[in-house]
């Protein structure tokens, strides 16, 4: 089952770990990865979130339709939220469930890496002192999402 | 306008553009995203200056992304940004 989310509100982890393996009695493994704005001495207030309604749920839907194709999914889940979020805040949900653990693990890497550089998102930095900066994308991340081939 | 593409800007860019969208008129039926930017920019100082400062960009057609090289067009929707930093 494919749950696709792009929303300003939290989200509840056991509610979306309990539908990864709700329908299913051949579900053996759940893997999930939860990001959050992660704060620091550099004073990080907030992050805002700007997305391209459209191509993001259409990205979103593509990519999890991929994982489960290449990982033999049972369930997978992509909850990204959008607007203004404050340091400790959750920002996005992957989840993915099959019958055993390692595809189930491999695909939640798979999904976190594609997902930083191929949705369209893009975060915005507050500091405590009122400045505002844009991030800019790492060249890791376009070197763990090529490694997938 | 059966002519006319919609082009959208996000983030960084759209903040440096002092827009967020605009509709634009093709300069011929169909042109590469690269040729229709070079026309624009002629036209256009600011859209000249931000494109230059931004060697990164990255182009989406129809919501789907795309390169330079591809072809645009009429009634397309374009959009513009810079490298996606989500998850």
């Amino acid at each position: 089952m494919l749950r696709v989310l792009v929303q300003s509100g939290p989200f509840e982890m056991g509610a979306e770990m309990d539908r990864l393996s709700a329908g299913s009695d051949r579900v053996g493994g759940i893997s999930v990865f939860m990001g959050q704005v992660r704060g620091g001495p550099d004073g990080l207030e907030s992050l805002t979130l700007e997305h391209y309604p459209g191509m993001t749920e259409k990205v979103l839907t593509g990519l999890a339709r991929e994982a489960v194709r290449r990982f033999s999914l049972i369930g997978c889940t992509l909850i990204h939220r959008v607007g203004t979020l404050v340091v400790g805040a959750p920002i996005v949900f992957v989840g993915a469930s099959s019958a055993h653990r390692a595809e189930a693990l491999a695909a939640t890497n798979f999904l976190i890496d594609r997902l930083k550089t191929g949705a369209p998102f893009w975060k915005c930095e507050r500091y405590q002192d009122g400045r505002r900066v844009w991030v800019e994308a790492r060249e890791a991340d376009d070197k763990a999402s090529a490694l997938w081939g | 306008m059966a002519q006319d593409v919609t082009i959208f800007y996000f983030a960084a860019l759209r903040e440096q553009m002092g827009r967020e969208s605009e509709t634009v008129s093709m300069p011929a039926p169909s042109v590469t995203v690269e040729t229709l930017v070079g026309e624009l920019r002629r036209k256009d100082g600011v859209m000249d200056e931000v494109f230059a400062a931004s060697p990164r960009l990255r182009v989406a057609i129809n919501q789907t992304l795309a390169t330079f090289q591809d072809t645009v067009r009429p009634g397309d929707e374009l959009a513009f940004f810079p490298p996606m930093t989500g998850g």
